[in-house]
């Protein structure tokens, strides 16, 4: 799919929808194609916004694509870890529909502040899957440029982002550059659990009294590590909004054009300079928290597959085999694709070097400190010492 | 040269609009900065001339402070962050901890967050509960954090505005009972010219003893060195100025011509800066000691009641005590 401007069309409020009860009979769902692969023509929000999306062939194909590929990077991670190659991997699995939808609403211009498991949002703006796992494999923290790809550093700390991302959107408002259709947009990225940080409700004050052109996208996979959404709020996530003055929308988020739909009505309307919202992509986390978790500790199999009944991937395959645009050549070709960039990936894991141990002391401050580099040199004497000696 | 008499909390305002002059990446944010100009007015006059998009009312919330700052940071600006007393500043600990110090580090130095967080800190002003907490040593203690404290006018002029011209993140504590004292400031010297941020001075020679202090405390010594002088005992009084990264090459000098040393800071003892400074001094001095390095600090408690504090708060009486043990070990 190209990345340009895939076509959707969000027409605002309709005296008379026509939209569909979203097939999991929750009428607060936004969905566009159900868990059975059949495409809704539009659904209608909580405020009456009406969404609907027009890909072409090709577009779809591309995001069917960008599915299957960031679940494979991710499986490919997972077992580097397994195999000790990884000192730890959030996986994203069961939220790639959530990840891509949202990931190719963003427009160039646009910004996006990720938590730590934002693999397939990474993936579609672009940025070599390779780029996070220096974090993971422990050889660096994860030290990018976030103007460079319009794509903030991992943040661990949950929740902390999102004040940055608000930070960041009332720049872009200071820079003027709101109010038009080819304004800037930020997307802050975060859990069900990160709904109860002090953090992520500063963010939603400060959003909505800087009128802050920011998309909260909160992807609800139903666990906090072992916590269950109940544990976290006592209304849906997404009528929070609400109470701090700007709209909310629940999403299926396992359903990549809805997904996609109402983020990329969501961002315009912020770079038009109507404020932020709030969307809570209605997701799963099938897998582990991290792969330092065992979740059959805190949840019973059968919750999982009736999740694993509405993966993203089986049923956008199933449109696109349904409305036959797609065909078995198509799948095994995407399939091989997605084969080889795991394997290229895998590869280039293997050859990341050890960082150098005196680069420890690099990078503290742009200025330097006389201090540390004189614990620089201590060290490096130290280590000296070491040299020719069989320890 | 253009030199006027300010009072401390003027040459920051002042120090603070030549900032906004200067660099249009450079923003205020915090609590009551604007119509009002700051519960101690360091920031009076400031939004009336450069408006409500560079001098910022924020929401109350430090943590929405320092983190909408971060990202402001990373969009180019140079956010100037007020926290209104020392002890409001525990809530937005993990952005500064966290986050602020952390960027740069972590990005291999791709992001830098040339952020400035202005602390009014310290005791004497008969205030309720958490308004004369000294909190810079959990600071001092975190990497990739700067932090500096002035105490005269023409370092509050001076280092507020090299702080905001610096590249690094600075916690920048301002002695808040010397708000009101006036000092000399060159206002027209370049900023090149001034005094660097990150190196202590010698305020007042004197053979006898060094008395190393930092922001508030550095009055009260200068008050004990002319209280030692009339009984013929030269005290030589350093202001540290910058807490991290310490600047003791000047102390070392110090201490090596006069074998005796005293720090003093209002803030407990316990683990507090004077703990680091008298293990350095005696790794450096150790042949040159006439006795241990002595502290004198707040007491391991709580800040006490207002009516209580002129006891807790080391004063000319508690330091001149310590110069005399120095001198009876």
């Amino acid at each position: 799919m190209a990345k340009g401007d895939p076509g959707v069309t969000s027409r605002g409020r309709r005296a008379a929808p026509r939209s569909r009860k979203g097939a999991t009979g929750d009428p607060q769902l936004v969905q566009l194609l159900t868990a059975d692969g059949e495409r809704i023509e539009s659904a209608t929000g909580p405020d009456g916004t009406e969404y609907r999306v027009d890909f072409t062939d090709e577009e779809y194909r591309g995001l069917y694509r960008d599915l299957v590929l960031v679940r494979k990077l991710d499986a490919e991670a997972t077992a580097l870890q397994r195999q000790g190659e990884l000192g730890l991997w959030a996986s994203l699995l069961g939220q790639e529909a959530a990840q891509v939808g949202s990931g190719r609403a963003l427009r160039t211009q646009d910004m996006a502040f990720p938590t730590y498991r934002e693999h397939g949002v990474l993936y579609c703006r672009g940025i070599d899957p390779i780029m996070p796992l220096g974090l993971f494999r422990g050889v660096d923290q994860g030290g990018w440029d976030p103007n460079e790809f319009k794509f903030n550093m991992y943040t661990i700390v949950i929740g902390a982002q999102t004040l940055h991302a608000t930070g960041y959107a009332m720049g872009v408002h200071m820079d003027g550059k709101t109010g038009t259709e080819d304004g800037e947009a930020v997307i802050a990225y975060f859990g069900d659990g990160a709904t109860s940080q002090g953090d992520v409700n500063e963010a939603f004050v400060w959003a909505s009294v800087f009128n802050a052109p920011l998309v909260f996208f909160c992807q609800n996979n139903q666990y906090a590590i072992s916590e269950p959404l109940e544990r976290q709020t006592r209304v849906p996530l997404y009528q929070r909004a609400g109470g701090f003055g700007f709209p909310g929308v629940r999403v299926d988020g396992n359903d990549v054009l809805a997904s996609y739909a109402v983020t990329r009505h969501a961002l315009d309307n912020a770079r038009l300079g109507q404020g932020p919202s709030l969307i809570e992509a209605y997701t799963y986390r099938m897998g582990a928290h991290t792969t330092s978790d065992d979740p059959t500790r805190y949840r019973i199999a059968s919750e999982v597959e009736a999740w694993q009944a509405k993966d993203p991937i089986a049923r956008m395959k199933a449109f696109l085999e349904k409305q036959q645009i797609a065909d078995a050549d198509f799948f095994a070709a995407v399939d091989e694709q997605a084969r080889t960039e795991s394997v290229h990936l895998r590869e280039r894991v293997l050859d990341m070097p050890n960082p150098e141990p005196v680069t420890m002391f690099d990078h503290v401050y742009p200025n330097g400190s006389p201090e540390l580099d004189e614990q620089r040199a201590q060290f490096s004497r130290y280590m000296e010492s070491f040299e020719g000696s069989a320890h | 040269m253009a030199t006027e008499t300010l009072t401390l909390g003027k040459a920051l305002n002042t120090g603070l609009r030549r900032a906004l002059e200067n660099d249009p990446k450079v923003v205020i944010m915090g609590e009551d900065v604007g119509k009002l100009g700051g519960v101690f007015r360091i920031t009076d006059g400031l939004q009336k001339d450069f408006g409500d998009q560079r001098v910022i009312d924020t929401p109350l919330a430090e943590s929405g402070i320092i983190g909408t700052a971060v990202g402001l940071a990373i969009r180019g600006y140079r956010p100037v962050c007020e926290i209104q007393f020392d002890g409001f500043v525990y809530p937005a600990y993990d952005q500064i901890v966290s986050q602020v110090a952390k960027m740069h580090y972590r990005s291999q130095g791709k992001v830098r967050i040339p952020m400035v967080i202005r602390i009014p800190f310290g005791g004497g002003i008969g205030a309720v509960e958490h308004h004369s907490e000294s909190p810079e040593a959990y600071f001092a203690h975190t990497a990739g954090l700067k932090v500096v404290s002035c105490a005269n006018p023409q370092d509050a002029y001076s280092m507020i505005q090299q702080a905001i011209a610096s590249d690094d993140p600075i916690v920048f504590l301002e002695p808040k009972r010397r708000y009101w004292e006036k000092g000399p400031v060159e206002l027209d010297a370049p900023l090149d010219a001034a005094y660097p941020l990150h190196s202590a001075r010698v305020v007042r020679p004197g053979a006898d003893a060094t008395v190393l202090a930092y922001g508030p405390m550095v009055r009260t010594c200068l008050d004990a060195a002319t209280a030692a002088a009339e009984d013929g005992r030269e005290l030589e009084v350093i202001d540290l100025r910058t807490l991290s990264p310490l600047d003791l090459g000047t102390a070392y000098e110090s201490v090596k011509r006069t074998g005796r040393c005293v720090v003093v800071h209002e803030a407990p003892g316990n683990l507090g800066l004077g703990s680091e400074i008298a293990a350095r001094i005696t790794e450096e001095c150790f042949y040159s000691l006439e006795s241990p390095v002595l502290r004198v600090t707040g007491f391991d408690t709580p800040y006490p009641a207002s009516r209580v504090e002129e006891e807790y708060l080391p004063d000319l009486d508690r330091v001149l005590d310590a110069v005399d043990r120095t001198f009876g070990w």
